[in-house]
């Protein structure tokens, strides 16, 4: 997994404190930690888990191994637009792969990767619970089902002109 | 009058929230908001309809709502008691439409037991769960039952474990009460991982807190006092769902200390999973709360002996969970009456793929698969011809027309080749190409082996790039039988569940669609059309009239042939991309 090497200021470095204060610093609750830094920061470079593996007093390795294990950690910020496909079971059989295959065209991006301004990313997502509407594609909360491929551009579109 | 507006996940994709917004506005404006009550509920389970509103006491059951029809809702409806007929449901097949959820065929053969009240209640009150029987169980247990009693109801009822591994509830309540320990915890597994499967979060949704009543019950029937969710965090709306409610049962005295006066205490919280599907498997999962890497461990010890933190722990599924408040109340024998000797009750699915009604619904055990796809889902979509069914997600397998009629229940499913799983049922047409269908799923389980042990981290890596091979076309004969071979190894010597089912979509695929799996090795075909390496892009020598458009969109030069006259696609240089025959104006192209 890449990382993008960040200087964390004082006041992060405080903010992840609290986090851990707040379980106890409890070696146990190292999960729900990483979900709650992972909420504030937007993600979890090596950096964070370093000051965490010092505040819970385990090491690093196990941080790192638990944040690498789970797929909804993640070491690279996602983009301000992060765009989702599902590509659980009902989806696939509707047809998520050319969806999918339609969207790393459009935004030039492979899946796990973020564009280099920052403004979109792209992962998949395992049923969302609205098969019913499958394929599904997300882009931040918003929801579009039933899409085709012919209708990714006009999703697209809807973003282009915001930053 | 209440108005019930679906606040399940898949209306909710579709604007049920402004839905609800805009009629709550409407009936200030007409100052009618003390008269009618908008209601929020859990899903109703016709999701392929929805947005839906239900309209109390009349039933009217308004389908594919959008924001602008609120208004008519209101002049007309509430108003004037007219029914709008254009929102209403039409039966496809008889052409006419039905206004009452109960008389349609989707709802005719369900019997809801863990979906009492998805659809029926606001799952953000709980005196509207009360009102349904709520808590009635719990009272009635801590009042009148001794714990084994409560085990033996548990186990006369004969309910199986709804998790995928239809274990007896009764049997694995007593376990954990038989073990002696100063501290026991009762789970519930709500990582629901089969990709493509929505059960267990909608049951959150709609009514969490039947298994808030469930694992109460459960925690004084083994003598625990702690009750942990483990809970996907992909699901928000249920966790909100399910904070709300144990915070309001704290507040009625159902949670905390001396509930009801009996001395009893038992309080529930949240842990949260993180994306891992191995994590469903309870050893997993309990390493998961531990806060470590999520992998299983060799049984036994079973959690019932040594779980969480080393102590008792007895792991249920949420669906297992919901029907326990009803087992108490009407009764175990009332419910050992519904489905088969073997598999008693009900089961939750989650219908979906290539049927006309996509979502969730619940059935008697014994009902078969031709009722739930023909009769209840009405049947496939497009009036294409039915091909398969999958249940059982990852781990189970794919049926064919030939076990139509096969009852579903825990031991039948197996015995077919598949399994019950946890409620995924995904339906087929004929252009699903099944070796593709085998490699999504193997797909699935590579990326979510934990790799600790050899057979599942490479042996389904090697199972999917076989399979990978045979859908580009350069699979032989003995590909094949390496592909069952291998199956057979991972199945036997696999550490954990996940990677003893793991060869199911393969095995499966291969027992019952030989044929297809033989086209795509000896005849370089596909026979379902849809293996893109497998498609051949070739010129129809009557239409074409040599334009020589092809020849220049086409990116690899694959395309010769002189001016005015028929051109040739060499299939060795042909990428598949399509250019060519979406710049033909004349259709002279076509796939084979
Ligand atoms: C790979 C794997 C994934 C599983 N996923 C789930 C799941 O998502 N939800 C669940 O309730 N049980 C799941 N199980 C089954 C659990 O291990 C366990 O049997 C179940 O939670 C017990 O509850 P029940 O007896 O009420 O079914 C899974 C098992 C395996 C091997
Ligand atoms: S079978 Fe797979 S998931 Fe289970 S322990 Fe082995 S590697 Fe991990
Ligand atoms: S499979 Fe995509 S929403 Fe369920």
């Amino acid at each position: 997994m890449t990382s993008v090497k960040v200087k964390l200021k004082q006041n992060d470095i405080d903010k992840i404190k609290e986090i851990c204060a707040a379980h106890n610093y409890e070696p146990g609750e190292l999960i729900n930690v990483l979900h709650q830094t992972q909420e504030y920061f937007g993600y979890l470079p090596a950096e964070i888990q370093e000051v965490i593996s010092w505040e819970l007093n385990v090491s690093a390795a196990k941080v790192y191994g638990v944040v690498t294990f789970y797929s909804y950690f993640t070491m690279t910020p996602k983009g301000r637009y992060p765009v989702s496909v599902c590509t659980g079971t009902a989806c696939y059989v509707r047809g998520a792969e050319n969806v999918l295959e339609e969207i790393k065209k459009q935004l030039d991006l492979q899946v796990g990767e973020t564009s280099d301004d920052g403004k979109y990313s792209l992962s998949c997502l395992r049923c969302v619970g609205a098969c019913g509407l499958a394929p599904v594609v997300l882009v931040g909360d918003k929801t579009y089902g039933r899409v085709a491929p012919d209708d990714v551009k006009g999703i697209i579109d809807e973003y282009k002109d915001k930053d | 009058m209440h108005l019930m507006v679906c606040g399940g996940t898949g209306c909710r994709a579709s604007a049920s929230d402004t839905i609800e917004q805009k009629l709550k506005n409407k009936l200030e404006e007409k100052n009618l908001e003390n008269d009618i009550q908008v209601v929020t509920t859990g899903c109703f389970g016709f999701c392929e309809k929805g947005p839906i509103i239900k309209v109390l006491p009349d039933n009217t059951f308004y389908t594919q709502v959008s924001p602008d029809d609120v208004d008519e809702i209101i002049e007309e409806h509430i108003i004037k008691g007219r029914q709008l007929t254009r929102l209403l449901y039409k039966d496809p097949q008889k052409d006419e439409t039905i206004a009452d959820a109960k008389d349609m065929g989707f709802y005719k053969k369900q019997l809801r037991i863990a979906l009492r009240n998805c659809g029926f209640i606001n799952p953000e009150n709980i005196e509207e769960y009360i009102a349904r029987d709520g808590y009635e169980a719990l009272g009635k247990v801590l009042t009148e039952m001794q714990p084994m009693d409560v085990i033996d109801a548990v186990k006369t009822s004969g309910i199986r474990g709804r998790g995928g591994g239809g274990f007896p509830t009764g049997l694995k309540w007593e376990f954990a009460y038989n073990n002696q320990s100063d501290q026991k915890y009762v789970v519930c597994n709500a990582d629901e991982g089969d990709p493509g499967a929505f059960m267990d979060r909608s049951i959150l949704e709609g009514d969490p807190h039947s298994v808030i009543e469930a694992m109460s019950i459960c925690g004084y029937s083994m003598g625990s006092d702690t009750g942990i969710v483990y809970i996907r965090a992909e699901y928000p709306l249920a966790i909100n769902r399910l904070k709300t409610a144990i915070n309001q049962a704290r507040e009625f005295g159902l949670l905390g200390e001396d509930i009801m006066g009996s001395g009893f205490n038992f309080d529930i919280q949240l842990r949260y999973g993180a994306g891992a599907f191995v994590c469903g498997e309870e050893t997993a999962l309990i390493h998961s709360m531990e806060g470590s890497r999520g992998e299983p461990t060799i049984k036994p010890p079973y959690p019932a002996a040594s779980g969480y933190l080393d102590k008792p722990t007895n792991v249920n599924n949420v669906e297992t969970f919901a029907n326990i408040p009803v087992i108490i109340n009407k009764g175990a024998d009332w419910f050992a009456k519904i489905g088969n000797k073997n598999s008693t009750g009900t089961k939750v699915f989650a219908l979906a793929g290539k049927i006309n009604n996509v979502g969730l619904i619940e059935v008697p055990m014994g009902t078969t698969l031709r009722e739930v796809i023909f009769e209840i889902g009405g049947g496939i979509k497009d009036n294409k011809k039915f091909k398969a069914v999958q249940t059982g997600g990852p781990s189970g397998g794919c049926l064919t027309e030939e076990h139509l009629d096969t009852p579903i229940d825990f031991d039948n499913l197996l015995a077919a080749g598949s399994m019950m799983g946890s409620g995924g049922m995904i339906v087929m047409d004929e252009e699903d190409c099944m070796v593709s269908v085998a490699k999504f799923f193997l797909d699935f389980t590579v990326e979510e082996s934990c790799g600790k042990c050899a057979p599942c981290r490479v042996g389904n890596k090697r199972l999917y790039e076989l399979l990978t091979k045979i859908t580009d076309g350069k699979g032989t004969r003995e590909d094949l039988d390496i592909l069952r071979n291998q199956s057979n190894v991972i199945k036997d010597t696999a550490l954990c569940g996940l990677g003893q089912s793991s060869p199911s979509p393969v095995l499966s695929t291969l027992n019952n669609f030989y044929e297809e799996y033989l086209a795509h090795v000896e005849e370089e075909r596909c026979p379902a059309g849809q293996c893109k390496n497998l498609m051949k892009y070739i010129i129809d020598e009557e239409n074409c009239v040599g334009c020589t458009a092809c020849a220049r969109v086409c990116p690899v030069g694959a395309i010769t042939g002189e001016k005015k006259k028929v051109h040739e696609i060499d299939p060795n240089l042909c990428i598949k991309c399509g250019a060519c025959m979406d710049k033909c104006k004349f259709n002279a192209i076509f796939i084979k």
